[in-house]
């Protein structure tokens, strides 16, 4: 049993979200709109050492499995992040995460002239591109920052 | 087109700017063939951010197609003032009219607007994103007066802000021109209008001086510099009158070469351009009417 699997628990049925760049998993949980008043059991490792990222975020929710379209917006935030599906302590899928087209209600535009920051009845929509997101009202482009535009949870 | 929005003019493609275009030089023409047209059409001003020149150009479109306009007012007097939402007021209004005219001082707000109402909604500006119908007029002026394809034009001032550049930009790559685009580098093209210049292959060329380019230009687009972009009036001066056209400027230009403006102009061209056969800015704005008559028939009400 290796160092990091000490420090968070195993879950029984759920979903694990492995090799999060340190420091990312409160926004992965803000991206999937988890905080707690669910009820849903969330153990959260920071900044465990890891080979391949020097440090990583680990997240385990217990008792729900996430779909590849719910994962897949993280890949804005953490790119390498791998999804296991946990079933009876068996992990009985594996996903890795592929960019979305479009991310709807999840980032908030950095464009205080937008309208999607105005107090109308709409979700923020952006365009994913390549290297980074595009606001589709105002159109601005953020590349850089992407985890400090994900909306307050 | 009919019974869509006009939202950006990233939306058309070279045959909708050129059955617009085409319409418009149909009633520029023959007006008398298109006076009683749109008889019982009702077209709603909806300008959330003064405009007297586009929103009299769009009356005077409507009511010359035989139609009518209702006018929001100004915000002042009216329930925005009072907190509702931008969604909201297009669904009232909507069920007023045949079309809506929208002005808003937020980008976007035409777009999510056109979201919420079937009634065809035409963007008269959306903050510093997109001013369609400007676009049109201007690539209506080009036509007449340069042509469309094989055009080298220079576009010159405050691309950064300037809306009418992003709009009439964009529209340009549908056709076969070089875009030279001079400006200080404060005031260059914002990283999204250049990302999607690129994009669409454009042929894009910047500059911060208008001499390197000026003798190969067809048409010189000269736009404001504002006041409000400098913290520092000395340096907006400074930066201002390098970036002004008068007749000696001109001398080293194509003799017939147009000088555009979208309008109101400071002193950005001087008055001694008017007297020359460069100028080309009133018959630009002239150009509003028969214009914004062809989208509003194309678009608005039920044509023949
Ligand atoms: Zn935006």
């Amino acid at each position: 049993m290796s160092d990091h699997e000490l420090r968070v628990s195993k879950i029984r049925s759920g979903t694990v979200i492995d090799h999060i760049p340190g420091g990312q998993a409160l926004n992965v949980l803000a991206i999937l709109d988890i905080d707690g008043s669910g009820g849903e059991e969330v153990s959260i490792g920071m900044n465990v050492p890891s080979d391949r990222l020097g440090r990583k975020d680990i997240v385990k929710v217990e008792g729900r499995e996430l779909s590849q379209d719910e994962v897949d917006v993280l890949s804005l935030i953490a790119p390498d992040a791998t999804i296991n599906i946990v079933r009876d302590y068996d992990v009985v899928d594996k996903h890795r995460l592929e960019r979305p087209g479009h991310v709807s209600g999840v980032l908030e535009c950095p464009n205080r002239n937008c309208i999607s920051t105005d107090d109308e009845p709409i979700d923020s929509k952006f365009e994913v591109l390549p290297d980074g997101v595009r606001c589709e009202y105002c159109e601005t482009i953020v590349r850089e920052d992407i985890p400090d535009r994900v909306r307050s949870a | 087109m009919r019974h869509d929005h006009l939202v950006t003019t990233k939306q058309l493609s070279r045959a909708d700017i050129e059955t617009v275009l085409d319409r418009a030089a149909e009633i520029d023409a023959d007006p008398a063939a298109f006076a009683d047209r749109h008889a019982g059409t009702l077209l709603g001003l909806l300008f959330f951010e003064p405009s007297t020149r586009t929103k009299m150009s769009f009356e005077t479109a409507m009511k010359r197609l035989g139609g009518d306009v209702v006018d929001m007012g100004s915000v002042e007097s009216s329930s925005i003032k009072k907190g509702e939402s931008l969604a909201d007021t297009v669904r009232v209004i909507e069920g007023y009219v045949d079309g809506i005219v929208l002005r808003h001082p937020r980008q976007g707000s035409a777009k999510m607007g056109g979201e919420y109402v079937d009634v065809p909604l035409l963007n008269a500006g959306d903050g510093a994103g997109h001013h369609p119908t400007q676009t049109l007029l201007d690539l209506y002026t080009i036509r007449e007066n340069a042509g469309l394809d094989d055009l080298t034009i220079g576009v010159m001032g405050d691309l950064k802000y300037g809306r009418t550049v992003h709009s009439l930009a964009h529209a340009l790559t549908n056709f076969d021109a070089s875009q030279h685009f001079v400006s200080p580098e404060s005031l260059k093209l914002p990283r999204g209008v250049r990302y999607d210049l690129h994009e669409e292959g454009a042929s894009v060329r910047e500059h911060t001086d208008l001499e390197e380019v000026l003798p190969e230009l067809d048409v010189l687009y000269v736009t404001r510099i504002q006041r409000e972009r400098f913290p520092d009036e000395n340096e907006y001066r400074e930066i201002a009158g390098e970036y002004r056209v008068d007749a000696e400027t001109l001398s080293a230009a194509e003799d017939d070469l147009p000088v555009m403006h979208p309008l109101p102009r400071v002193d950005e061209i001087a008055a001694d351009v008017d007297d020359t056969d460069h100028a080309t800015y009133f018959e630009q704005a002239h150009n509003g009417v028969p214009v914004r008559m062809a989208l509003l028939d194309l678009l608005v009400g039920d044509s023949e």
